[in-house]
């Protein structure tokens, strides 16, 4: 089982030590990942989606962050004791990311092509020159034309430069690929076409793939497995099937009630009440229990994952009274 | 680009006549001039009157600056009064030292500012950042004939290594390159540091680290060239002032520059040379500035495509 991870996390701890206060980021998240899988990483902005996958490939900013964990294995090796030499050699080869905001991602004074060579003269064992012929099959595989590679980032459009990112990151077809909101600062066309070019270059190099996401439609879309975080946890995990109909948790539920329904627009949205903790100020035990319209006393205590089945958990308390169930139905 | 380059060469000129404007008639406008001084003190007001004419300066200022600028037009400085030498002559004969004090001066300060202002930004907020502010701060506001008189006194006086003065070998260089360098280091320093502050908070530097690129090359490579365009700024304006001779030091180092030579000029009210060395200081600093521009090219693509256009 353990050799068909590629990504272990149990426990991970991420806070931000400011003159203002402590800000808890990630508070014991545990993840797992198999080979070949996608999951989608789901909560509102602060969750700690960035956090955790920034933290996956060390790049947390030290000061003022700390990053402790009992376990975070990136295929077998142990990230968070390795020197910093030998995780220079992991970064962009074993695991890369595509950010956020394709505008600011790209360094203004290299071509795009240096750029995306770069990450292949690092890793391969290969000329520069080679480097660079590689990175212009790249730009064509992400279909750019070739000719484009001695132009600059501001000659791009912010599809362009996606692309681009996209290229960066596949280029040494790592194993795991992070995608950090990559659709976000997008036009919805473009959208759809990123989607479309992740997941053909993730079936051709069998990459597994960390989707994070605020979109439920994406996640349905391009993933095999959900993950949805709220103030720093995982609190409700599984299939796509397990969460989407047979969904768990009231936070999970939330969200969903928070989707439009094209199908009845008179229908009013059921937003979750409130806003997300505050994170220098955590509420004990479950951190969604001040907007939760299920809370109970037991849920002010420290909350422990619940299964449901093999492949589903959920971090709710109130799943250990028999015959608790939410509103929302499952669908079969 | 290169109409760029000649648009900016043509616009030198109407500069460099204004330049010469200003300055010939503030030399009118001072007191005293030098015929009295060059007349003896028995000379007529007829001789003296010759004496004028001989040296062009007879008629009105403004018949004077015609004359001057009608032959500036043509190529021709005129003479030095003072000096009975060709002014560019003269001119030519001294830019060696200061270009030389210009150029080690530079180098100390480059070799001082870039790194130090590297290291305090990348180490923010530290023992290290902070020494460095205080360092150019002491820099910038320490004046340089003092420095000057302590690296004497240092260095000629109490331990007899280098000379206090004059110029000729490489060690007469040492000194005043060194009080020059470490005045211009304190504004290059800051502007490194503060420069590589807002470039290493940019999102393409976690790119680059996320590929797998070591944080000396993050450094050197992704930030430093991001963080040139203000340093190149500074550096321009810090070289060019250099090429107009650091008449402070070059005083206390009797230093044969052009800074000594343009103030002697202007003390004997020796109108062609003052002129002369003050339009070609002008000159040398517009180039420089010129310089600087086309670098910002070469530095950042977006600025060159702006040129092109």
């Amino acid at each position: 089982m353990d050799n068909n991870l590629i990504l272990d996390i149990e426990n991970l701890v991420v806070r931000f030590e400011t003159d203002d206060g402590t800000v808890r980021a990630v508070n014991g998240l545990n993840l797992q990942l198999e080979k070949g899988h996608a999951v989608g990483l789901v909560g509102e902005t602060g969750a700690g989606k960035t956090t955790t996958a920034l933290s996956i490939l060390r790049l947390v900013p030290d000061p003022p962050g700390v990053v402790e964990c009992e376990k975070l294995l990136l295929d077998g090796q142990d990230i968070i004791n390795m020197p910093i030499k030998d995780l220079e050699k992991i970064r962009g080869k074993d695991v890369s990311m595509i950010f956020q905001d394709p505008m600011t991602a790209l360094n203004p004074v290299f071509t795009v092509g240096e750029q995306i060579a770069e990450s292949i003269f690092l890793h391969e064992d290969v000329s520069k020159a080679e480097a660079y012929k590689r990175a212009l099959d790249m730009l064509e595989l992400v279909g750019i034309p070739a000719e484009r590679a001695n132009e600059y980032p501001h000659q791009f459009s912010g599809g362009m430069k996606q692309r681009v990112i996209i290229a960066i990151a596949l280029a040494c077809h790592p194993k795991l690929l992070i995608a950090d909101e990559p659709t976000t600062a997008l036009d919805v066309t473009i959208q759809a076409q990123m989607l479309d070019l992740i997941r053909s270059l993730r079936e051709k190099y069998s990459t597994s793939l960390i989707m994070i996401t605020h979109d439920l439609g994406i996640v349905a879309e391009i993933c095999d497995e959900v993950a949805v975080m709220y103030a720093g946890n995982v609190i409700e995990k599984g299939t796509l099937e397990d969460v989407f109909n047979r969904t768990k948790h009231p936070y999970t539920e939330g969200l969903f009630n928070s989707i439009p329904n094209l199908n009845d627009r008179k229908v009013m949205l059921t937003p979750i009440k409130g806003f997300t903790p505050d994170p220098t100020n955590l509420p004990p035990g479950c951190a969604f229990e001040p907007r939760c319209p299920y809370a109970c006393e037991n849920c002010l205590k420290e909350q422990k994952d619940i299964y449901i089945s093999d492949t589903h958990f959920v971090r709710c308390s109130r799943y250990e009274e028999d015959g608790f169930s939410i509103d929302r139905k499952e669908i079969q | 680009m290169a109409r760029y380059i000649l648009r900016r060469l043509l616009l030198m000129i109407p500069v460099l006549i204004c330049v010469s404007f200003v300055v010939f008639f503030l030399m009118d406008l001072a007191p005293g001039d030098i015929v009295s001084q060059m007349a003896p003190a028995d000379a007529t007001p007829e001789q003296i009157e010759m004496l004028r004419e001989e040296l062009g300066l007879n008629g009105t200022v403004l018949q004077r600056y015609g004359r001057y600028l009608w032959n500036l037009l043509h190529g021709d400085m005129g003479t030095s009064l003072s000096l009975k030498r060709p002014v560019i002559e003269v001119f030519v004969e001294r830019l060696p030292a200061t270009l030389k004090l210009a150029f080690a001066s530079i180098v100390i300060a480059l070799a001082i500012s870039i790194p130090l202002g590297i290291a305090a930004a990348t180490h923010h907020r530290t023992w290290l950042d902070g020494s460095s502010v205080v360092l150019s701060m002491l820099s910038v506001s320490m004046p340089a004939f003092w420095l000057g008189l302590l690296l004497i006194f240092a260095f000629s006086y109490r331990i007899k290594i280098f000379p206090s003065g004059g110029s000729g070998t490489f060690k007469h260089l040492i000194l005043p390159a060194l009080t020059l360098g470490t005045e211009q280091a304190g504004n290059l320093t800051r502007i490194t540091r503060s420069s590589m502050l807002d470039v290493i908070r940019q999102d393409y530097l976690r790119t680059a680290r996320a590929k797998g690129v070591s944080e000396k090359y993050v450094i050197r490579k992704h930030a430093l060239k991001n963080a040139l365009i203000p340093i190149i700024t500074v550096l321009g304006s810090t070289l060019g002032n250099a090429f107009g001779g650091a008449v402070a030091i070059e005083t206390v180092f009797a230093w044969p520059g052009i800074g000594r030579l343009t103030v002697a000029a202007i003390n004997s009210r020796d109108m062609t040379l003052a002129t002369g060395c003050i339009i070609m200081f002008t000159l040398m600093l517009n180039m420089t500035l010129l310089v600087v521009d086309i670098a910002y090219a070469y530095v950042d693509p977006r600025v060159k495509a702006r040129y092109s256009k």
